[in-house]
């Protein structure tokens, strides 16, 4: 079956709100509209207003009211425009969702399921285009989903679901156009596992959503000079799995972290140093970033696509991570 | 303060190895004192001291590779008070000024974000854990491997290679301080700089020995064998004269532009046991008898076989001599060795019909070739130089 990423996050949500009568989405734009990236297209038409909820621009107010729909027993989708939008609902989700369970001594946990879209790349300018996931990262409480495939994007919204704990899941706003075939019965996945999506010997390139496409471009572009690089997706970027990460690197014994945040205490500076502290004596190389500039996201074309990781950038990575630059 | 740094002891060394001191602080030096052991691709030199002097402090710890250049000791020379209180400087800030090996990538190759790598210090070899652990386990040592990795540091898969050579025959035999893989590697880079840099011409003659031939049996007749003079020392001694007066075979090539050599240090390329190939220097080989070169040429072959050669000879060769006459073939032509702008080559001593006076006779030929540098030097030059050698030869006596 052919179909984009973004009727493949339309294909879960449509099949979470059949399978569970709790589950809503709700957000701006997300009813009449059908989203702002068209991702809820025709469902306010099938499943009605009641079910697929527009809201007020107040991010905190929706969040919050998703964050009490869920301790009240519901299975609520809440979509946030953007990650940048979402700093507004920071409040509701780190201080009530991610800490609920904890505070209340287990007697409430917060089911919900928080969807966003992060990324740059459609010249949105700053206040559309940065990727905080690694941010949300940072916080105990609750999961962080980075869907970079079809079977990731069809999958992973009825696994978070299914989890007593808040979810988020950030979708690269650079992926929705992104078209391929998924299996006609394609169903839920495990988050709690990276995956290998390429073997190689020489090196680990550790990524995760829009920048994995991006970085298997580089690695076959690495395999015609004989360097033969392994690519992990993260997928979930909390927990992160230490397992699959120390084991490439292990085999490989040299790594490059591709992360479209920011590099000053991004994700990729925390697998780094999960890398060091657990894999120290098999490392044959510094560690390498490929992350974005340090600069608000530009709005030119030609800027905003220096500011972002590249191909180009990941392969000069590699090769000095092997020695090969000089 | 004077500082005592590791020589270049040849075009082809980079680095070498620190294996023994033989001062300390405290001890007096002079000019020509042999003051550390160092341990190249070519074996264990000794190095010898330029400065008179006290040594103040010694720099770099035993077993420590260093790059050529880096700072070995500090010499107090006898023109300098020791002022009260003097503040010693640290050893460790000094190697790491003096050998900090700028990092250079080509322009936009890496991205202008990435940190830069700090220098390489030399005081310390730069291994990735991978490559300490591995050479932990099996017991390699890691001072005495070339890295491949990221600015030359020494990566796993660098130590991994030195470990299956040496593994591999079964503890072959090592004479002291030589590593016979490493000096064929080494012969190899400057032999190959040599081809590519150096436009090469070459020029043989044919010389009548016979002379020579009788006249070191008169001289031998009499003497014990050690002390009997070869035909190679006589060749010697006719090729530094011959370079004496032919300034443009005997020097260094450097920098775009050539500089004769006032001095005449002959090269002597000698075969190591095992394989592998060195050429020494006999120093002002012009001005020595035939009989001082001959006890030259012997000391340095027994001390070229045991390893241990100074770092005077192995560095300043202005000319080399290669015979392989005892070996057997008639010519041969060397290749040069870079700085240097000429290399003669003395083939067999063979019996030949010769014609002299009208009638054909047996004759006692050898073949002297020259590799020339084109640069340099030319065939009519060459061809002058070649027939002063040869004319040399004709009187013996009085060389």
């Amino acid at each position: 079956m052919e179909l984009s990423y973004r009727e493949a996050v339309r294909a879960a949500i449509r099949d979470a709100l059949i399978r569970d009568q709790r589950v809503f989405l709700m957000g701006e734009d997300v009813g009449r509209y059908g989203g702002c990236y068209a991702v809820s297209k025709g469902l306010q038409a099938e499943f009605g207003p009641e079910r697929i909820r527009d809201t007020p621009l107040s991010e905190s107010g929706f969040t919050g009211a998703g964050i009490g729909a869920a301790i009240a027993g519901m299975r609520p989708i809440v979509e946030l425009m953007t990650v940048n939008f979402s700093l507004l609902a920071l409040d509701q989700i780190l201080n009530t969702a991610a800490s609920i369970r904890h505070m209340s001594g287990g007697q409430f946990g917060v089911p919900v399921v928080i969807r966003m879209a992060t990324g740059a790349g459609r010249q949105l300018a700053a206040q559309h285009s940065h990727s905080l996931e690694g941010w949300y990262a940072h916080v105990p409480g609750i999961k962080v989903l980075a869907p970079a495939t079809l079977e990731d994007a069809r999958g992973m919204l009825w696994t978070a679901l299914q989890d007593p704990d808040p979810v988020l899941i950030f979708e690269n706003i650079m992926l929705y156009n992104m078209t391929g075939k998924l299996a006609a019965d394609a169903g839920p996945v495990e988050i709690e596992k990276a995956a290998v999506r390429r073997h190689g010997r020489d090196i680990s390139l550790i990524t995760y959503g829009g920048s994995l496409w991006k970085t298997l471009e580089a690695a076959s572009q690495l395999a015609k000079e004989n360097i033969e690089a392994e690519v992990i997706d993260l997928r979930s970027l909390r927990p992160l799995d230490d397992a699959t990460i120390v084991a490439s690197v292990s085999k490989t014994r040299r790594a490059v972290i591709v992360d479209e945040g920011w590099r000053s205490g991004s994700i990729s500076a925390e697998i780094c140093t999960r890398i060091v502290e657990q894999a120290f004596w098999e490392l044959d190389a510094p560690l390498g970033r490929v992350c974005s500039e340090e600069v608000p996201i530009p709005y030119p074309h030609h800027l905003e696509q220096a500011a972002l990781p590249q191909p180009s950038k990941i392969v000069a990575a590699v090769k000095s991570a092997l020695g090969r630059d000089r | 303060m004077v500082e005592f740094r590791m020589p270049s002891l040849g075009a082809d060394m980079e680095a070498g190895t620190l294996v023994e001191w033989l001062v300390k602080p405290g001890d007096r030096v002079k000019r020509g004192d042999v003051v550390a052991v160092v341990e190249t691709q070519k074996g264990a030199i000794e190095i010898e001291i330029f400065e008179t002097g006290e040594i103040e402090q010694i720099l770099v710890d035993l077993g420590a590779k260093v790059p050529v250049g880096t700072p070995l000791a500090e010499i107090r020379t006898d023109k300098e008070e020791v002022k009260a209180g003097m503040v010693a400087r640290p050893a460790r800030e000094a190697l790491e000024v003096a050998a900090s090996v700028p990092i250079t990538a080509p322009p936009g190759a890496v991205p202008p974000a990435a940190p830069v790598p700090l220098p390489l210090s030399a005081g310390r070899v730069q291994a990735s854990p991978a490559a300490r652990q591995f050479a932990q386990i099996h017991d390699v040592d890691l001072a005495s491997i070339t890295g491949t990795g990221p600015a030359g540091a020494i990566v796993r898969e660098d130590v991994e290679r030195k470990h299956a050579a040496v593994v591999r025959p079964i503890e072959k035999k090592r004479a002291l301080g030589l590593d016979l893989d490493a000096m064929r590697g080494a012969i190899a880079a400057a032999m190959a700089r040599s081809k590519r840099e150096i436009p090469h011409y070459y020029l043989e003659h044919q010389v009548d020995v016979t002379p020579c031939e009788a006249w070191l049996a008169r001289t031998n007749a009499t003497r014990p064998p050690e002390s009997r003079l070869l035909m190679g020392a006589v060749a010697m001694k006719a090729v530094a004269l011959a370079a004496h007066r032919f300034p443009a075979f005997n020097g260094f090539y450097l920098d775009e532009k050539f500089e004769p050599s006032s001095a005449v240090h002959v090269g002597m390329a000698i075969a190591i046991r095992g394989g592998g190939l060195a050429a020494p220097a006999i120093h002002d080989a012009n001005r020595l008898s035939c009989d001082a070169l001959m006890a030259s040429m012997r000391d340095l072959v027994a001390r070229m076989r045991s390893g241990r050669i100074r770092s005077s000879e192995i560095a300043d060769a202005t000319i080399t001599v290669s015979s392989l006459g005892e070996r057997g073939v008639e010519a041969l032509y060397g290749i040069i060795y870079p700085p240097q702008v000429a290399i003669v080559g003395v083939g067999k001593v063979v019996a030949r019909p010769w014609i002299v006076d009208d009638a054909i006779v047996p004759r006692s030929i050898v073949t002297i070739t020259l590799s020339g540098d084109h640069r340099v030097s030319d065939g009519h030059a060459g061809a002058l130089f070649l027939a002063e050698i040869g004319k040399l030869l004709q009187e013996p006596d009085q060389l």
